[in-house]
């Protein structure tokens, strides 16, 4: 019984299945979201309002031709795509959506799985910054900086962000902080100050408006994908929105106090949570132009950092003399 | 580490191909450099084989965006030399058209310079409201693009009172929407940090390097043919030459936000005023030998048409210098010490129309670098040996 629970956590829900059907969902929730914005239709063609507008995309990347460029390291070039899905597969597998039993731990809810998601997420960014690199592409190599130059923005105050929930309610354990403040509701309100934080740095973090600007298509054409076509490119594409739903799914469990227990109730929560925090993201995506990669680092070590610190400041005086 | 980055002849940023050359040291360009040509279409040629009415249309398909501009530029200086003068109802006529196209041309690049920004809401919404104004063109024309409107001696249709209405109508849409505009471009915190201090030119730059339209405007440079040589109508009105003295992107934005007010303002005077009587008189076939230098206010700056006549139906020469030629020097002067970022911003700032510009092509050879002047059958006939002896080149280097 226990195997077979293993192997469908694995393969259907929250597994590959689920994660592949529901980040093709996202990713055109998130473009309709933003093209209705935009006075646009979006998506309408491909299946009922264009819902199966992504898989056909995926579909038809697939079955395109792949091509790798003489200069790059073959080996090095087919991998990443591959491993990078493998990656935030992985990382989706940590969020507590359904196995959540706090007194037996299943081996994937342990103290410091938070830190391990946010690890996990982190390396996305690296494999971005090696396909730019490999692809030996004066446009890709700039690409693969920028990916890497926009990381020392973001990534201290989405770690800051991130951890403060965590800090007050004493756990490392993503399921524990989610179960902390489902019994205490009000409590979310201290970490709003950090949601908004974490919520610009997950943008920052999938390279959307305005912070697209490894990829800026007007600037250095395809950026790190310049040279990804085909098969390759398709994972990447679907790696993106993976990342999208395990983003969504970690601000939604550390924020907004995650799922229930049960299946159906976990699954709904999840759906409703990720999909708010995904509209909170087209919603910045819409609104904003992009900015200079210069801008970005300034502008996460001039306000973003700052602000991490202050809310977790905040968690560690109403810690003190509140709790 | 400085490395050379090509944008364009093919290039996302680049709706027409040119190719600018790019010395960087990762994200600070210190050299730039242009290379045109790509594009060349002898339209200059084709002119001397058409006689004067059917150069109106060919005029007319040098630019895509400121189709109204060459053509009337074109009759401007044709009427001269066929010395007749246009009725004032059609003279008032071709001049709402002309700002009408100013509106459409101004609300395009705003919606460029957001997509280049990475704004794309706001390049959506300009765009969806700058069909507004291609119905109205499209009312009194009867096209969206090509209006077709000149012809030698006045213009080819009227407006009666129900389409006057529905051009008021507009233009108090486009009014109310431009004003939103305004405030967008100068205060949506992102788009504003992409423009404010991008892509600088002095005033003293804007003029040694014959910067022209916004460009030089933004530059604190009051250049407008309209005001500085108003030809047969623009002192019957009332407007203001707007400037800016930020000499940077967002100051080109901001005069062509405050252009479309002025526009607006004139094509209301015009409808207020517009006098009765016929839209055009007869013109003859031939003109007397001459020569005529013709100006006009595109609304990508200042286009000038030089024509002589040989006293035939044909011209004997047309010359087209088009606005963004002369904003090609500005250009390199902008886009050093910026950062590659910027470039397409910068670039698309001077509203470029490369095929407008393109009147020569320059050959080279790829391996030695070396100028060479061909005659049309010599080139073709050295491509063809190449296409048969030569194998595909592999690798081949950039730049040549």
């Amino acid at each position: 019984m226990a195997v077979l629970k293993t192997i469908l956590y694995l393969l259907v829900f929250p597994g590959i299945l689920f994660l592949f059907v529901y980040s093709t969902f996202v990713e055109w929730f998130d473009r309709k979201v933003y093209a209705r914005l935009q006075n646009r239709m979006g998506p309408t063609h491909t299946g009922k309002s264009g819902l199966l507008q992504p898989i056909a995309d995926f579909v038809k990347l697939m079955a395109k031709e792949d091509v790798v460029p003489d200069a790059a390291d073959r080996k090095l070039f087919t991998a990443l795509p591959v491993v990078g899905l493998a990656v935030v597969l992985t990382a989706g597998l940590l969020l507590p959506v359904w196995n959540i039993d706090l007194a037996a731990a299943s081996p994937v809810s342990f103290p410091g799985d938070v830190i391990v998601l946010l690890y996990m997420l982190s390396l996305p960014t690296l494999i971005l910054f090696l396909a730019g690199w490999s692809s030996t592409n004066a446009f890709s190599i700039i690409g693969g900086t920028r990916v890497l130059t926009m990381l020392f923005g973001y990534e201290v105050p989405l770690f800051l962000a991130v951890l403060s929930p965590a800090v007050l309610a004493g756990s490392w354990r993503l399921a524990e902080i989610a179960a902390f403040y489902r019994a205490h509701p009000l409590l979310i309100l201290v970490n709003l100050l950090g949601f908004g934080v974490a919520l610009i740095a997950v943008q920052a973090k999938l390279e959307r408006t305005p912070f697209d600007i490894p990829h800026a298509e007007t600037e250095i054409v395809g950026g790190t994908f310049t040279e990804y076509s085909g098969k390759k490119l398709a994972f990447f594409r679907l790696m993106s929105d993976v990342e999208l739903v395990v983003a969504a799914g970690l601000l939604a469990t550390v924020f907004l106090g995650g799922c229930g227990s049960g299946l159906i109730t976990a699954f709904v929560q999840f759906i409703l949570q990720t999909l708010f925090i995904v509209f909170l993201l087209s919603e910045l995506r819409a609104v904003t132009g992009r900015i200079r990669v210069d801008q970005v680092v300034s502008f996460a070590w001039k306000w973003l950092a700052p602000l991490a610190v202050l809310q977790l400041l905040i968690v560690i005086l109403i810690k003190g003399f509140v709790l | 580490m400085s490395f050379q980055i090509p944008i364009g002849p093919q290039h996302p940023a680049l709706k027409e191909p040119i190719s600018i050359r790019l010395t960087v040291e990762g994200e600070v360009i210190k050299d730039a450099d242009l290379r045109l040509g790509y594009n060349h279409r002898g339209v200059e040629k084709l002119a001397e084989e058409k006689s004067w009415i059917q150069n109106i249309y060919l005029c007319e398909r040098i630019c895509g965006i400121c189709s109204h501009s060459h053509a009337t530029c074109f009759v401007q200086g044709a009427e001269r030399l066929l010395e007749i003068v246009p009725p004032r109802r059609g003279v008032y006529l071709r001049y709402l058209v002309s700002e009408l196209e100013r509106v459409h041309s101004h609300l395009l690049w705003l919606g460029v310079a957001g997509h280049e920004a990475g704004f794309d809401t706001f390049f959506m919404y300009t765009w969806r409201d700058r069909e507004v104004v291609m119905d109205l063109l499209e009312m009194i024309s009867g096209n969206r693009v090509h209006y077709a409107i000149n012809t030698l001696g006045g213009v080819r249709r009227d407006i009666d009172e129900t389409l006057r209405q529905k051009i008021l109508d507009g233009l108090a849409v486009l009014k109310a929407r431009s004003e939103y505009y305004f405030k967008i471009g100068a205060a949506e915190p992102t788009f504003v940090a992409r423009l404010a201090g991008v892509g600088r030119l002095t005033k003293q730059q804007a003029m040694d390097l014959c910067a022209t339209g916004p460009t030089a405007k933004a530059s604190g440079l009051a250049l407008d043919v309209r005001k500085n040589d108003p030809h047969d109508f623009y002192d019957e009105v009332e407007f203001v030459v707007p400037t800016a003295d930020t000499c940077d992107v967002l100051g080109r934005t901001v005069v062509r936000i405050k252009e479309l007010f002025e526009s607006y303002k004139i094509c209301e005077q015009i409808l207020q005023k517009l006098p009765d009587g016929p839209v055009a008189v007869k013109a003859p076939r031939k003109a007397k030998p001459g020569e005529v230098v013709s100006r006009y206010e595109a609304p990508r700056g200042e286009n000038i048409h030089y024509i002589v006549a040989n006293g035939t139906e044909k011209p004997e020469r047309l010359k087209v210098r088009a606005p963004t030629l002369g904003n090609y020097a500005a250009t390199i002067e902008m886009l050093r010490h910026g950062y590659i970022a910027d470039v397409p911003l910068i670039f698309a700032a001077i509203d470029p129309c490369i095929c407008c510009a393109e009147r020569a092509v320059d050959l080279l050879d790829a391996r030695t670098g070396e100028e060479r002047t061909l005659r049309f059958s010599d080139l073709r006939r050295m491509a063809n040996d190449r296409a048969r002896t030569l194998s595909p080149k592999r690798n081949v280097e950039w730049p040549f």
